[in-house]
C-alpha cells in the first residue's frame, strides 16, 4: 500500500493513514449521505436504545459470575 | 404462566423481525462482493476502461446496501442480552466465540479493505486495489460463517459439556463446533444464495436499464458476470440444500416432517411437491393431512437418507420413538415421553446437584452430576408438559419450505436463460418479448429476497419449541420481563428497520437513475 500524493511525502505511516481516510471521505459525492445515515444508525442503536431499552439483564439482576450462576439456576429450575 | 407466553411470543417476533431485516442487507452485500471482485479482475486482466466503469458502478450499489445495512446485526445482540438472558448465560463461551471471531474480522477485514475499496483507486497501486476488493467479499462471506456456525450450534449443540456448578455449557472443542455437519452446510446454503441473490440484482437492474434504453454495452457486461455467479451460486444452492436435508434428516427429524406435512412416515416415502394443508389436522387426530396434493414418489426417502427405500418418520413416528429399517423392520427410538421423563430427571439433578454443592456433600453431587450426564441431551424436554409441545408450527414451517422450493426452482430456470441471453444479445435487441423478459428480471429480484427469507423461516420455525435443540425451549431461555416491554422495544425496531429499508432502496434507486444517465464506458466524469 502507498497511499501517498503531493504533500504527504516524508510523514509517518499514522499521519499518511488519516490523510488516506481524510481525504477519502472529502471525495465522497453519496458517500456523504450514507455517513450521516451510520452515524445516526450508531447513536440511535448505542446511546439510546442500548441505553434505554437494552440493559444487560442479568448484570441488573447480580454483579458477579456466582451470583449470576444462582440467578440463573433458579431461573432454570423453577420454570 | 400466560404472561411467559406472551413474553415468548413477543420476543420470538422482535427477534424474527430484527432478523429478517437485517438480512435483508446482508445477501446483497455477499454476492455482489463476489461479483464486483470478478469485475475487478477483469479489468485488472485487460485494462480495458469499460470494465472499470462496470466495476465502480456496482461498487457505488455495493456500498449503499453495506452502509445501511451495517450494525442492524448488532441489535440482535442486545437482544441476546436482554430478552435472552437465560440463554445467553446457559451457551456460555460456545456462543461468544464465533460471534468475537466474527466481529475481529468483521472489523478488521472489512473495515479495513472496504476503505481501501472505496478511496484507494488513486492511492494505491490496481494490484493492491484488486487485493482489497477481494479481501473485502472475503471477509463478508468469513463473517457470514462464523454468525452461522453460532447458529448451527443452537440447531445442532456439539463440542461442548455442561457445568452445573456454572450453570454454563463449555466448550470441548472448538473445531466440533466450527466443523459441524449442520454448520458446514448451513454455510454453503446460505452464502451460495446470497450469490443466486445478487445475480438476480444485476440481471433485474441491468434489465431496468435496457428498457430505457441507457448502457446497453455496460448492461450486457454486467449480466454476463452477474448470470454467471447467479446461475453457479443456484447450482450449489440446490446441491448443498441436499446436504442441508441429509443432515436434517438425522440431526431434526421434526423440522423434515413438519417441512412435509408429514404424520405418519413409511419407508419409499413420497415428497409433496406442492399441497394443499388440511387446517383441522391435528397431532390427536386421524384426518387426512392434506387437502391435495401432488407427490413425488420416493422423493423424501431419497432426499433424507440418498436410499429410496428408506424410513422417514412423520410427526407422531418421531413423537412415539417409531422408527424402521430399510427393510420395514420397527426399530425403536426414545419416545417424546421418554425423554420428558429423562427430562425431568436432568433438571431435578441439577436442583439436587446444587443442593449437595452448598452442604457440601460430595457423595450427593457426584451422583446428581451423573444423573445429570445421562440425561443432559433430552434435558430441554423436562420442560415440556406433553409431546406436543415439541410440535413446530407445521402451516408455516411447510408453505415457506415449499415456496423456497419453488422459486428456487424458478430461479434456476431464470438465471439460466439470462446467463444464455447475455452471450446473446442479438436476440435480446430484436425479440419483441425483450420487454416482458426485462419485466421478469425486475420482478424477479423481490421474488428472491422473498426466496431467501422463507429459508430462514424454514430454519427457525422449523425448530421451534427450542432455543437450543432438545436442551433449551424458548420458555426457559427467555428473560423475566413483561410483554409490554418487549412489545415497546418490537415497535421501535419496526419502525426503525422499516426507515432504514426506505432509506435503502430509495438511495439504490436514486445511484442506479443518476449513475445510468452516465456514459459507462468511460470513468471520465
Amino acid at each position: 500500500m502507498n497511499p501517498e500524493k503531493p504533500g504527504t511525502e516524508g510523514a509517518n505511516i499514522f499521519k499518511r493513514v488519516f490523510l488516506f481516510y481524510r481525504d477519502g471521505f472529502r471525495s465522497m459525492t453519496v458517500g456523504r449521505t450514507l455517513w450521516a445515515i451510520i452515524a445516526v444508525k450508531l447513536v440511535v442503536f448505542f446511546l439510546i436504545l442500548r441505553w434505554l431499552f437494552f440493559p444487560n439483564f442479568l448484570s441488573l439482576q447480580a454483579d458477579d459470575d456466582d451470583r449470576k450462576a444462582a440467578y440463573v439456576r433458579e431461573q432454570i429450575t423453577k420454570r | 404462566m400466560e404472561e411467559l407466553t406472551h413474553v415468548v411470543d413477543w420476543s420470538r417476533a422482535q427477534f424474527a423481525l430484527t432478523a429478517i431485516y437485517h438480512w435483508l442487507f446482508v445477501p446483497l452485500t455477499l454476492g455482489l462482493g463476489v461479483i464486483i471482485a470478478i469485475m475487478e479482475t477483469i479489468f485488472y486482466r485487460t485494462r480495458d476502461e469499460k470494465w472499470l466503469a462496470t466495476t465502480k458502478f456496482w461498487m457505488t450499489i455495493f456500498g449503499v446496501n453495506f452502509a445501511i445495512g451495517v450494525a442492524t446485526g448488532i441489535i440482535l445482540e442486545f437482544e441476546f442480552g436482554t430478552n435472552w438472558s437465560n440463554y445467553s448465560w446457559f451457551v456460555g463461551d460456545i456462543f461468544g466465540a464465533p460471534l468475537a471471531v466474527e466481529g475481529i474480522l468483521a472489523f478488521f477485514m472489512e473495515s479495513t479493505f472496504i476503505a481501501v475499496m472505496f478511496f484507494g483507486w488513486n492511492r494505491v497501486s490496481p494490484k493492491f486495489h484488486l487485493a482489497a476488493t477481494w479481501l473485502t467479499a472475503i471477509g463478508a462471506s468469513i463473517s457470514a460463517l462464523w454468525i452461522l456456525v453460532a447458529n448451527a450450534w443452537m440447531q445442532d449443540p456439539v463440542g461442548c459439556t455442561f457445568n452445573p456448578e456454572t450453570m454454563r455449557n463449555e466448550m470441548t472443542s472448538f473445531w466440533a463446533v466450527a466443523t459441524s455437519p449442520m454448520a458446514l452446510s448451513k454455510v454453503l446454503h446460505t452464502v451460495l444464495s446470497a450469490w443466486a441473490l445478487a445475480g438476480v440484482m444485476v440481471v433485474g437492474v441491468s434489465g431496468w436499464m435496457l428498457l430505457r434504453n441507457r448502457n446497453a454495452d455496460h448492461c450486457y457486461r454486467s449480466l454476463k458476470v452477474g448470470a454467471w455467479v447467479g446461475f453457479i451460486g443456484i447450482v450449489l444452492t440446490a446441491i448443498s440444500g441436499d446436504t442441508s436435508a441429509v443432515t436434517v434428516a438425522e440431526r431434526q427429524p421434526m423440522k423434515l416432517a413438519a417441512m412435509e406435512g408429514l404424520y405418519k412416515g413409511s419407508n419409499g416415502q413420497e415428497i409433496v411437491a406442492f399441497g394443499i394443508l388440511n387446517p383441522q389436522k391435528t397431532v390427536d387426530n386421524d384426518e387426512d393431512p392434506y387437502l391435495m396434493k401432488i407427490a413425488i414418489p420416493y422423493g423424501l426417502s431419497i432426499l433424507a437418507n440418498h436410499d429410496p427405500q428408506s424410513f422417514v418418520p412423520g410427526v407422531n413416528d418421531i413423537i412415539d420413538g417409531i422408527s424402521k429399517t430399510p427393510e420395514g423392520k420397527p426399530v425403536n427410538t426414545v419416545s417424546y415421553a421418554e425423554r420428558i421423563a429423562n427430562g425431568k430427571k436432568a433438571k431435578e439433578a441439577v436442583a439436587a446437584y446444587h443442593v449437595a454443592l452448598q452442604k457440601g456433600d460430595n457423595v450427593a453431587k457426584t451422583e446428581a452430576e451423573k444423573v445429570l450426564q445421562d440425561n443432559y441431551k433430552h434435558f430441554g424436554y423436562g420442560y415440556l408438559d406433553n409431546p406436543q409441545e415439541a410440535v413446530p408450527n407445521i402451516p408455516l414451517t411447510f408453505y415457506t419450505f415449499h415456496l423456497m422450493v419453488m422459486v428456487g426452482g424458478y430461479l434456476t430456470a431464470f438465471l439460466f436463460v439470462a446467463l444464455v441471453l447475455a452471450y446473446k444479445r442479438e436476440w435480446l435487441e430484436k425479440a419483441k418479448w425483450a420487454r416482458w423478459w426485462h419485466w421478469l428480471a425486475i420482478a424477479t429480484i423481490p421474488l428472491t429476497y422473498l426466496c431467501s427469507a422463507c429459508g430462514w423461516i424454514v430454519a427457525e420455525v422449523g425448530r421451534q419449541p427450542w432455543t437450543i435443540q432438545d436442551l433449551m425451549p424458548n420458555k426457559v431461555a427467555i428473560s423475566d420481563l413483561s410483554a409490554g416491554y418487549v412489545q415497546v422495544t418490537f415497535w421501535v425496531f419496526a419502525v426503525i428497520f422499516t426507515a432504514l429499508l426506505i432509506a435503502d432502496i430509495s438511495i439504490i434507486m436514486k445511484q442506479i437513475s443518476v449513475k445510468s444517465k452516465q456514459d459507462l464506458n468511460t470513468v471520465n466524469h
